[in-house]
């Protein structure tokens, strides 16, 4: 198998395995993971359970995230009425203080929960380099069927152990083993 | 919570092929997309003509400048609430039968809004004017909202509440667009679907990232939904009008919302599973635990009533007894009350019985009763108790005119129609989550015995 290096044609982007059911997939991306193989990733029709931990990735800076989105949130929904009512426009209304912290908590919170929300989506699809019309594992054999009912795993070309990644795959009971281009 | 046998394959075909094969759609569609269509034209009519002629078409006059415009919006915003309930709250809760319900309920309650959201703005008078009433930005006139006042609180709920829904509907689409693209067979339906999916491939990694967005979405929706209502009962709430000046309501105005909601569902729900053989997917389990819910709910409502007149009598304060016992309990709308008390406390109560939640023909009367029920309820709140306030100059009858009715009822064609266009032309139930509660409930069945099961399926169908 060779490595992609030539000049002559396409570049291998992986080697990818299809599998009939979520069970299969969840035990070959173990052994993935511990044959030592780094650039994996699994497609699946929904999110299976114990993949992440299966394949051995992990993420936490979505909650981060949107926490600092909420943050954000409610200081600006304060800061607004804070200006608006203190500062730039002061009027006295039924003589309540300018600065009127109760009154001011419904809109603070409001804007707590938009700038945190729209920081989860959005957050969420920059993360994920979404959206990306065209990629190379889109190249993969029956592919279409990885949003249906059938489960893949791919091993990277750019991986350290690729040079034995078919072979290792087709020990896995996999319905089919096939090299994708990018 | 899915009957029949099963497999992923069986459960995009029969959900998915209501986008992909149009055959589906047989004349009962049609009746419903052309009552919604003769709807939405009477809405249209009724705004034009409004914005023509100005607010003076209805029947608001002074002591009652909030009447059915107000009623309507109130409405329709609750009807929206058990969408994020059932999406939001009971994914909290792990409650996974909401699986099939969810998406239907998310477009249920983005239209509701949009329905709702109309009533506030027309209220203006001069709707392209409002950007400037309601939105604070900075204007020649240097001037800026009241931020003391529950009507700018209402449009930061009502405006966060749409955008935080059509978020959590959009991102709870993309992958089942994924899965429309890989199944359609005509080029530029899966060039749509590849641009709407925006380019999803199921990868691990998006998944996971995925399903931490969508979980916090659910928590971030669960408060915001209270909010929401309760917000909207602020409205009357902190005002000193009697039979507003009350602090159940924003408890009771959230459950009440969930009441209608829930019988809204139910309302689309029994004729469309029955319409398009969804019956494994929406199973007589679900409507009975939608029915119950309907009559817990209904029964907080209940509740409420009964601490709105101990209330009026604990207060001590004449006005607000003079509210409930000549205006609600006898008086000129007492009529209104009556028929509240029948259609939201006394119809639902029939659910206690098992045979009757899964009798789906009484069910869908029933929900019928508690749509009517709720409206009601927001009109004796209303415009009632603005027909008698502290001074003798301030009492007069409120009677709605004909573009009273035709508003509203143009709403409810709008809703129709944008339900209709949506049960045809995007994935009425959740895909994705829909495998997800198959791979759970089977397990290691499905394992290598693919095959198998498929033609089970097939003889199941």
């Amino acid at each position: 198998m060779s490595h992609g290096h030539e000049d002559a044609g396409p570049k291998v982007y992986a080697t990818v395995a299809e599998f009939d059911s979520a069970e299969a997939l969840l035990e070959a991306a173990e052994a993935t993971r511990r044959a030592g193989y780094k650039d994996v990733d699994a497609y699946t029709p929904f999110p299976v359970h114990g993949l992440s931990d299966a394949i051995g990735f992990h993420d936490v800076r979505m909650p981060w995230f949107i926490f600092m989105g909420g943050l954000l949130g409610a200081t600006t929904g304060y800061t607004l009425q804070w200006y608006t009512s203190v500062i730039d426009y002061p009027h006295n209304v039924g003589g309540k203080p300018l600065n009127s912290l109760p009154s001011f908590i419904p809109i603070t919170f409001e804007c707590t929960i938009l700038f945190s929300a729209i920081t989860a989506v959005f957050g969420m699809l920059i993360l994920n380099r979404l959206p990306k019309p065209y990629h190379s594992i889109f190249n993969t054999p029956g592919f279409e069927r990885a949003s249906q009912d059938r489960f893949f795993l791919s091993i990277e070309s750019t991986d350290a152990l690729y040079a034995d990644a078919r072979n290792f795959l087709l020990n896995l009971h996999a319905v089919a083993v096939s090299e994708v281009n990018e | 919570m899915i009957t029949g046998q099963q497999t992923y394959a069986s459960l995009d075909e029969s959900i998915g092929s209501m986008v992909l094969n149009q055959r589906r759609h047989k004349r009962a569609w049609w009746i419903f997309f052309l009552v919604g269509i003769m709807g939405t034209g009477l809405l249209a009519t009724s705004i034009t003509w409004l914005v023509y002629k100005g607010v003076g078409i209805w029947g608001n006059n002074v002591p009652v400048g909030w009447a059915f415009d107000i009623v309507n919006f109130v409405w329709w915003i609750g009807i929206g609430h058990a969408g994020t309930l059932i999406s939001a709250i009971l994914l909290l809760l792990k409650q996974q039968w909401r699986n099939s319900i969810n998406r239907f309920s998310e477009a249920m309650t983005i239209f509701a809004v949009m329905c709702a959201g109309m009533f506030p703005l027309l209220h203006t008078g001069r709707p392209w004017l409002s950007i400037y009433w309601l939105f604070p930005y900075p204007n020649i006139l240097a001037i800026w909202p009241q931020f003391r006042s529950a009507l700018m609180w209402d449009v930061f709920a009502v405006s966060t509440y749409f955008t935080v829904s059509l978020l959590f509907w959009y991102i709870g689409l993309i992958p089942d667009f994924a899965t429309l693209r890989d199944k359609a067979t005509k080029r530029w339906v899966k060039v749509i679907f590849a641009i709407t999916s925006l380019g999803w491939r199921g990868s691990n990694r998006h998944w996971h990232r995925y399903e931490q967005s969508y979980l916090i979405l659910a928590g971030l929706s669960t408060p915001l939904v209270l909010s929401v209502h309760t917000i909207v009962s602020y409205d009357f709430a902190i005002s000193q009008v009697p039979g507003w000046n009350t602090t159940v309501f924003p408890p009771y105005f959230v459950a009440g919302a969930v009441f209608a909601g829930f019988a809204m569902v139910l309302t689309f729900a029994i004729p469309m599973r029955k319409a398009y053989g969804l019956k494994d997917l929406i199973t007589m389990r679900h409507i009975d635990w939608m029915a119950k819910i309907t009559l817990a709910t209904g029964l907080i409502v209940a509740y409420g009533y009964v601490l709105e007149v101990f209330y009026a009598w604990y207060s001590g304060n004449p006005n607000e007894w003079d509210m409930t016992f000549n205006r609600r309990f006898s008086g000129p709308y007492a009529w209104a009350y009556a028929l509240l008390i029948v259609c939201n406390i006394i119809a639902p109560q029939f659910l206690w019985v098992p045979k009757l939640r899964t009798n789906l023909n009484f069910l869908w009367v029933i929900c019928q009763f508690v749509g009517v029920g709720m409206w009601l309820e927001r009109f004796v709140i209303i415009p009632m108790s603005l027909t008698a306030e502290y001074l003798p100059a301030m009492n007069k009858m409120y009677y709605p005119t004909v573009w009273d009715f035709a508003m509203f009822g143009g709403t409810i064609g709008f809703f129709i129609f944008l339900m209709f266009l949506f049960i045809r032309f995007l994935p009425v139930i959740n895909l994705f989550e829909m495998k997800d509660l198959l791979y759970k409930m089977t397990g290691h069945k499905s394992h290598g015995d693919e095959h198998g099961a498929a033609e089970l399926a097939t003889e199941g169908a």
